[in-house]
């Protein structure tokens, strides 16, 4: 055993000192960034991974026809016009699939949104690929201005059999005053 | 040596820069005390909104500062610190020790205490009112929408949880350090154990409850997103971080007061403790599974099953244990020449509760039912019968056992019992009620309730103020027999009691065992 002093009250209570410490600096680098990594391992709250998607050759599984369906939630006091331009679509795993969402900012003042995705079942995230999509960025909005937003998925053709309806879920959330912050800061 | 004994200083002063552990005990235990009446307060005006269906006295705004400032100060302020000055009375008296290894230090965290609560306390008059999220504080609702005075709540509880972790420091050092030859481990007595386990318990996760309120602290004035989902982070981190720190949190509530009763059952049943080396593993188990239940209390938050099932086994778990615990202190009683003085009801009395208590949070454990209790009054009964019942009955039940040796002074023991018996009926009134309304779907801290729910209702909220005012009656059993109690000077008050404690004069002098005891 390490002895930090030679009066043992002091060598126990410098160890207590450092384990406090410790705990203290546990939640910042291990409870923090492993609970973002158990959720993309286990798709927790149907976050999709920001990994790149290199699609496999294999030829479109025309046997197979998947539901997505597509829904869109306004958080609490945004006031943008947000929806999906159809709300479901049939796909093969494997096709390459564009559809698009429509926004609207109805103030007479500009603004800045982030569109936060969310699937479920769970256990589809993993199968779930976009190529392209508005929530990888932030998208600004003139006032009164309309904007539509690409997206671009494709199922994977691992898809477990038994899920035959997916639903992709958009929150958007006003993030204006995040961004002004951060580039009155600039 | 020994011979040139000096008493207390004089005047504000003793108080102020002591370093005696006695007197640093005594702060504690009156503060808390203090703390109790305050979050007592607070309960009666929960329970006078709740007496009838509707909006009777008080706005929900201030309904939901009243809950949480009722359950942070029961907690933090009530709770903890009056079993820390249990600590410092009883742990070196126990272990032959002259005081606690580092006096100076014990008299900062004893110090730091009053400010952090008073800075709570006030946010009750700041604008935008005191914090009213519960005493979870769950983001968002405890950054997004929370109070200005959120801030000072963050400083309060970095202030509190710096001075538990200072006195739990203190305690480990001291047990570990200072215990008088021949007293080994597993000759100390079980309330030293339980407090040494509660204070590792402590170092461990008060720093983790520090971290989720520095993280609050930055989302909210600092630009970062750990709980804001709209910058990439999640709100659900801060239950997992919250409850990590949450779960031992209740053991910590509990660890003492098991030690307490077990100092007690032996004393009045006239028997050693059954099973005292198995008291001591259930505990060090208790400990070690508290760090891995935590997501039981967030089991509808959207877990995989596999995590439900995990943390619903590891939580069943935990009835072994404590059932050894239980099953123990029993056996001790079994034909025991018992006999009942007022702390040998309020161990009998926790004994029982505590019982009830535990069996409603087994219901609990099981995930898929969680489902229909959570966040209902059935979890209001479970926890107030493990809180109250548990730690506060067996800090009663401290109080009047040990008053003797601290004051050498009687209380009046028909009023002790009446205390006992008032306090029972109004403690079950109370809360008993509430796991029926829990059952069938009344929320809790919400101002207003279902018809259906009026008459539970109001038998709750009579209970409450039943039991409310039996703690006059408690307050004023002890000043009057601080002041003018019957005089003893039997060094062991009690026949049946054991222990170093009872070797020393009574009253217990200012300075004891300045010679280490010989132990046998």
């Amino acid at each position: 055993m390490i002895r930090v002093s030679k009066n043992p009250t002091v060598d126990t209570a410098a160890k207590l000192v450092a384990v406090a410490i410790g705990m203290f600096a546990f939640v910042f680098v291990v409870m923090v960034p492993l609970y973002d990594v158990l959720c993309d391992a286990l798709g927790i709250n149907g976050k999709t991974d920001g990994s790149q998607y290199t699609s496999v050759p294999v030829a479109i599984d025309d046997s197979r026809t998947v539901t997505v369906q597509f829904v869109a939630t306004n958080n609490e006091g945004m006031p943008w016009e947000f929806g999906p331009s159809v709300t479901a679509m049939k796909v093969h795993p494997g096709a390459v699939n564009d559809t698009v969402f429509f926004a609207r900012n109805p103030l007479s003042k500009d603004m800045v949104a982030q569109a936060i995705p969310s699937i479920s079942p769970a256990r589809a995230v993993k199968y779930f690929h976009k190529t392209e999509c508005f929530c990888f960025n932030q998208q600004p909005l003139e006032a009164n201005a309309k904007a539509e937003m690409p997206l671009q998925f494709i199922i994977d053709q691992d898809l477990p059999k038994d899920i035959q309806t997916i639903t992709l879920s958009y929150t958007i959330f006003d993030v204006t005053d995040a961004v002004s912050g951060s580039l009155a800061a600039r | 040596m020994g011979d040139h004994h000096h008493g207390p200083a004089q005047g504000l002063s003793r108080w102020l820069f002591t370093t005696n552990h006695k007197d640093i005990g005594t702060m504690y235990l009156w503060f808390s005390f203090a703390m109790f009446i305050l979050g007592g307060a607070f309960a009666m005006i929960i329970r006078a909104e709740l007496f009838q269906p509707g909006m009777q006295l008080v706005e929900p705004a201030f309904f939901n500062q009243m809950t949480t400032l009722h359950g942070l100060i029961m907690v933090f302020g009530a709770i903890m610190p009056s079993f820390v000055g249990l600590a410092n009375w009883m742990i070196p008296m126990m272990i032959g020790a002259p005081d606690m290894a580092l006096p100076r230090m014990n008299n900062w965290s004893f110090w730091i205490l009053p400010p952090a609560f008073l800075i709570l306390a006030s946010t009750l008059f700041m604008e935008g009112g005191a914090p009213a999220f519960g005493w979870t504080f769950y983001a968002p609702l405890s950054t997004t929408y929370a109070p200005p005075s959120v801030t000072y709540f963050i400083f309060s509880i970095h202030v509190l949880g710096l001075s538990s972790i200072m006195g739990s420091i203190n305690i480990i050092a001291t047990v570990m350090n200072m215990r008088a030859p021949g007293m080994t481990y597993m000759k100390m007595p079980l309330f030293v154990w339980t407090w040494l386990i509660t204070a590792f318990l402590l170092v461990a996760v008060m720093p983790v409850l520090a971290g989720a309120v520095t993280m609050m602290l930055m989302d909210i004035h600092f630009g970062t997103s750990f709980f804001s989902a709209a910058g990439g982070g999640d709100p659900v981190l801060f239950q997992h971080v919250f409850w990590f720190f949450g779960h031992p949190e209740v053991y910590i509530i509990i660890l003492p007061a098991f030690g307490v009763v077990s100092q007690i059952i032996p004393a009045f049943s006239r028997k050693p403790l059954f099973g005292y080396a198995s008291m001591v593993y259930a505990t060090a188990a208790i400990a070690f599974l508290s760090f891995i239940v935590w997501a039981h209390h967030m089991y509808t938050v959207g877990m995989p099953i596999a995590g439900e099932l995990f943390f619903m086994y590891a939580t069943m778990l935990i009835a072994v244990p404590t059932g050894v615990k239980v099953f123990n202190w029993i056996t001790t009683m079994w034909r025991g020449s018992m006999s009942f003085e007022t702390p040998m009801l309020f161990s009998i009395g926790f004994l029982v509760l505590f019982t009830i208590g535990g069996f409603t949070g087994l219901m609990l454990s099981i995930a898929p039912a969680d489902f229909q209790y959570h966040d209902s009054y059935f979890v209001v009964a479970h926890f107030h019968y493990v809180m109250v019942a548990g730690a506060v009955f067996s800090m009663t039940a401290a109080v009047y056992y040990w008053l003797p040796k601290w004051c050498g002074r009687m209380y009046n023991e028909t009023m002790g019992k009446t205390h006992f018996w008032i306090s029972f009926i109004g403690f079950n009134v109370t809360f008993f009620p509430q796991h029926f309304v829990g059952l069938a779907g009344m929320p809790r801290r919400i101002p207003d309730y279902a018809l259906q729910f009026a008459d539970f209702n109001m038998m709750s909220s009579i209970g409450a103020f039943i039991y409310g005012a039996s703690q006059i009656m408690f307050l004023y059993n002890v000043v009057a027999t601080i002041v003018a109690g019957k005089p003893t000077s039997d060094e062991k008050v009690w026949d049946g009691a054991e222990g170093l404690e009872w070797t020393v004069a009574t009253p217990a002098p200012y300075h004891t065992f300045e010679t280490p005891p010989a132990v046998r």
